[in-house]
């Protein structure tokens, strides 16, 4: 093989072959880590997935994966190089969220879920572009760059994990962690061909995550199929003195878990989510993928999710609200972007803010500031949330008759830049299938299902009960390799 | 007659003695260099979050028992929204909803009667930092930004509207006081700002039921600002109403330098806070059996040992007061009391001798040289007769300089006592014969003269005499 064939070949394997690999010696984390820092030059300046690429650090961090291999060192993830969203902080590394408020923000402090990824022997190729501050549908809301969607050049990739999505799809890191609050794991792993799961809420820390809302926030994988991402979500998952919310539930063994196939399994199908105006070929692609589980032995039961219809509007008050108050903390004084501008205190404040921050997180501090005003906090805020418990009320009496519960990942499959980016009801309504399990705090993935006429991927949506993440991977897995779709990868 | 009747309430936040911060490890300690007690929890970094300091709970429920409060077994925590440069945040993480406690009182010792003062809630909440301003040519247009007290555990502790006079309210703010610095939760520190207090206060004609417009006053760190604002505001608001004009609802801040409270801003310019739940943290849930230990381990707080010694010890009601007023002078007196089963004796010496020497030094009981053990041995060896009074108080200085007890202090001042007998009988027969006119008028019945005589012996003595060995060689030797 060339040299650019070896470098194809390895970028385009998954943890699971990589790890059988480096263990027969036959390559070391170096050259896979060359591969992909090459590749990341070459193509990235056309994905645009990469906020920050990290080439020395992760280089370095090779050489010693080498070493601990070459000493018969064995941790789940050693040598393999991933990505990592720009919102979780990596100390000594800027982070970003993609904003110009922290534009040359340089963190002391690893987030939880970097830490476990280094101490498991990740090797951290770069920082991953996003929505600002993780609000968006398309990472067009980027301060930086637009990501693009690897599968077509002059469409966006989903969001808010765009740039994790776009560079697992693009062979740009062997995976990615992300963060989803109303979807923005699973829509942009959809958009993309790619598997995200957003486990429940607990699950995984939140320390060092940068918060957008914090009661829906959940970190998670974007992986190029269900075992990755099961190797990924047992290395960041468990309880962490550092964030009150984790739970301590016992993490399974979830990579050897997910083989046990699926007979038996009763699957849900939501009335709620398959009616008005739905895409024809993602309905299709839909049904076809439950004829495929209901193959393998699973059986498709009828249910109703009956306030469906007012996650949206439900999330669009509580996460804004949160997001205000979150996001107060920009405000010039200790870090981050200060405007010059300004003669006194509030000026400062007034300039920092309207310099530091774009449009849509402008939009939703003032929709947040809004709803927990004196006066409306009842009717918005308190009123969201008593809904929020009913959502969740849903789901368990759901689950009472099935196991998992399959939905489109996306009404559509992506979008053309600049489509919905001026129209942001339009754009929230893209999260229409993915807001509701955040509101309920229930795991739930995205999986490839198949292509549009146009060769866009199609995801499948697959959720679960709180901290049953191995039954959702179970069934993705089972599908993944009936239909073999995560092996396809886009022409670049 | 009086018109108006003044209506009080405060709000008092004391700070509690954790060792480290309430979301946070860092220190607490007061008057570090700025900045050097932070960490990027407090700091307000992005992706932080709090992790609740158990401790800080155990003080707070600690508090709440004291003042008769129901601890909630579920409360919520809350944030305050607002901006300012020593909230790293941009929220408080405070209580709101759902706070601690509810429902609690403190018996307070009025200058006209005793008075229950309802306690409407105790919660916990952050402190937030401290703005410096410049000063001098080079930084007088900065503002200065220490965030060491950022996140220092605080109770905030709401009295109901019950407090009708500037000295009601100095009484529950010294009481509630006590009993923070009792319990060991908090300082006391009115200075330091670890104790301080808001008021409210409104006027309305005797006799009426409903309350009048309130102002809110700030900044008032001493008890006499307290009393003062107060008085001043109840004035203004009394002026105010007397010649036709309204109370307008406002935050008012006390001048110290005029003496007079001062608007700073109105209803309609108050902050609107957004309370909402604390997203970050989970209901507080404060386990019953928890409770109840605390419970158990609460302390005698000061009103009840007050009355306490004044019942068991038959000391007067000053005293009392003054033994009670830290925990560890009643410790220190109750000690001393009951090693000498001499309690007005005790009293005496640990309010006079004492807490005079002390003052002197600036210290307080536990930097007392005179161990309770030793104050007990010189006051029974007076009681023996083994010293006299006077004596007792020079070895008394003696064992304040040095720490050592009082045996020992007589003898390396070789003050021992003298109760030899035939020594005395000798210095006796001098006196009397240097005194043969003054012998002659006592044996003549002239019985005043017998002190005489003692004085003499004493200031032959240097006053080492034993009293009681001298006045029967004495009267012996005098004969009738």
């Amino acid at each position: 093989m060339s040299r650019q064939e070896e470098n194809l070949f390895l970028t385009s394997l998954t943890i699971r072959e990589l790890r059988g690999l480096l263990l027969k010696k036959e390559v070391t984390s170096r050259e896979i880590t060359d591969a992909y820092l090459s590749r990341i030059s070459a193509l990235d300046p056309r994905i645009n997935a990469y906020v920050t690429v990290t080439h020395d650090e992760a280089v370095k961090k090779a050489v010693e994966c080498d070493a601990a291999i070459a000493r018969g060192a064995q941790s789940p993830l050693l040598g393999i190089p991933i990505s990592i969203k720009d919102i979780f902080t990596t100390a000594g590394t800027r982070t970003t969220c993609s904003s110009l408020m922290l534009k040359d923000f340089i963190p002391s402090y690893d987030a939880t879920v970097v830490r476990r990824l280094k101490q498991a022997g990740a090797v951290m190729l770069g920082k991953t572009n996003m929505d600002e501050f993780a609000m968006g549908s398309s990472t067009e809301n980027s301060a930086f760059m637009k990501t693009k969607n690897p599968w077509a050049i002059d469409r966006v990739p989903g969001g808010s994990s765009g740039g994790s999505a776009a560079a697992v799809a693009a062979g740009l890191c062997a995976a990615s962690v992300g963060t989803d609050t109303g979807g923005s794991i699973r829509q942009p792993a959809s958009l993309c061909g790619v598997v995200g799961l957003k486990p429940t809420y607990g699950r995984v820390s939140r320390y060092g995550m940068i918060a957008f809302a914090s009661s829906l926030d959940q970190a998670g994988p974007i992986a190029k199929d269900a075992e990755d991402a099961a190797i990924m979500l047992g290395v960041i998952s468990g309880k962490d003195s550092l964030d009150s919310t984790s739970e301590a539930m016992p993490v399974p063994d979830y990579a050897s878990l997910i083989k046990g196939g699926i007979r038996g399994i009763r699957i849900g199908i939501p009335d709620e989510y398959f009616v008005q105006g739905m895409d024809k070929e993602v309905e299709t692609l839909i049904n076809n993928a439950i004829g495929v589980l209901r193959g393998l032995g699973a059986e498709p039961v009828r249910i109703t999710l009956p306030h469906t219809e007012y996650a949206v509007s439900v999330y669009y008050l509580v996460a804004t609200a949160e997001a205000s108050s979150n996001l107060a903390r920009y405000d010039g004084v200790r870090y981050g972007h200060r405007s010059e501008k300004g003669r006194n205190l509030m000026e400062m404040y007034k300039h920092t803010r309207d310099e530091g921050f774009g449009a849509e997180v402008k939009r939703r501090i003032m929709l947040g500031t809004y709803s927990l005003s004196a006066g409306y906090y009842d009717a918005y805020y308190k009123k969201a949330s008593q809904v929020r418990t009913l959502i969740k009320n849903d789901f368990e009496a759901a689950f009472a008759k099935c196991d998992i519960i399959i939905t489109p990942t996306s009404p559509t499959p992506a979008f053309k830049f600049g489509e919905k980016v001026l129209d942001p009801l339009t754009m929230y309504l893209s999260d229409i299938f993915t807001i509701s399990c955040n509101l309920a705090g229930i795991p739930g993935a995205s999986v490839p299902c198949g292509f549009t006429d146009k060769g866009l991927p199609v995801g499948l949506q697959i959720l679960g009960r709180e901290f049953d993440e191995a039954t959702i991977l179970k069934a993705a897995y089972a599908y993944e390799q009936a239909t073999q779709l995560t092996k396809k990868r886009p022409a670049l | 007659m009086k018109k108006y009747e003044s209506v009080i309430g405060l709000e008092v936040h004391a700070q509690l003695l954790t060792r480290s911060k309430l979301f946070c490890g860092c220190r607490t300690v007061f008057g570090s260099e700025p900045n050097t007690q932070v960490c990027p929890t407090c700091l307000g970094m992005p992706g932080v979050l709090p992790v609740l300091n158990k401790k800080a709970v155990e003080y707070a429920v600690t508090a709440a028992l004291a003042l008769k409060c129901r601890v909630n077994e579920r409360s919520i925590f809350a944030r305050k929204n607002y901006f300012y440069p020593d909230l790293p945040k941009g929220y408080q993480i405070s209580q709101y909803n759902e706070p601690l406690a509810e429902g609690g009182f403190l018996k307070i010792e009025a200058p006209d009667s005793r008075k229950t003062i309802r306690i409407t809630r105790v919660h916990m909440e952050e402190d937030a930092g401290k703005l410096l301003h410049g000063e001098g040519p080079e930084h007088k247009d900065f503002s200065f930004v220490d965030l060491n007290r950022a996140g220092v555990p605080l109770i905030e502790i709401v009295s109901e509207p019950d407090l009708r006079s500037p000295d009601d309210s100095v009484e529950y703010l010294k009481a509630l006081r006590d009993i923070v610095v009792y319990l060991g939760i908090c300082n006391g520190n009115m200075e330091q700002g670890s104790f301080r207090c808001d008021a409210n206060v409104s006027i309305r004609p005797f006799g009426e039921q409903r309350l009048g417009t309130k102002t809110e006053l700030k900044n008032m760190n001493s008890f006499k600002f307290v009393k003062d604002a107060i008085a001043y505001e109840i004035q203004r608001q009394i002026d105010a109403l007397d010649s036709g004009e309204r109370v307008i609802q406002e935050t008012r801040l006390f001048d110290t330098a005029r003496g007079v409270t001062v608007a700073m801003r109105s209803k309609e310019e108050a902050h609107d806070y957004r309370y909402f739940p604390e997203p970050d943290l989970k209901p507080l849930v404060v386990e019953d059996a928890f409770v109840q230990d605390l419970r158990k381990g609460l302390p005698e707080l000061p009103q009840v040992k007050r009355e306490r010694f004044i019942r068991e010890y038959g000391i007067p009601s000053y005293d009392a007061g003054v033994l009670t007023s830290t925990k560890a002078l009643a410790d220190y007196y109750e000690d001393v009391a009951k090693r000498t089963n001499e309690p007005k004796t005790a009293s005496n010496w640990v309010m006079g001798e004492v807490l005079r020497l002390l003052n002197e030094d600036k210290k307080d009981i536990s930097g007392s040289p005179v161990t309770p053990e030793n104050l007990a041995g010189l006051i029974l060896m007076v009681k023996d007769g083994r010293i006299s009074g006077k004596m007792a108080k020079e070895v008394f200085d003696g064992m304040y300089k040095t720490g050592k007890g009082a045996n020992e202090e007589l003898k390396t001042k070789g003050l021992s006592q003298i109760s030899d007998e035939s020594e005395l009988v000798k210095i006796i027969e001098d006196i009397i014969t240097a005194n043969p006119e003054n012998l002659e008028r006592y044996r003549a019945g002239k019985d005043k003269l017998f002190g005489f005589f003692v004085g003499e012996a004493m200031k032959a003595t240097r006053g080492q005499a034993n009293p009681q060995v001298l006045n029967r060689l004495l009267k012996e030797r005098l004969g009738r």
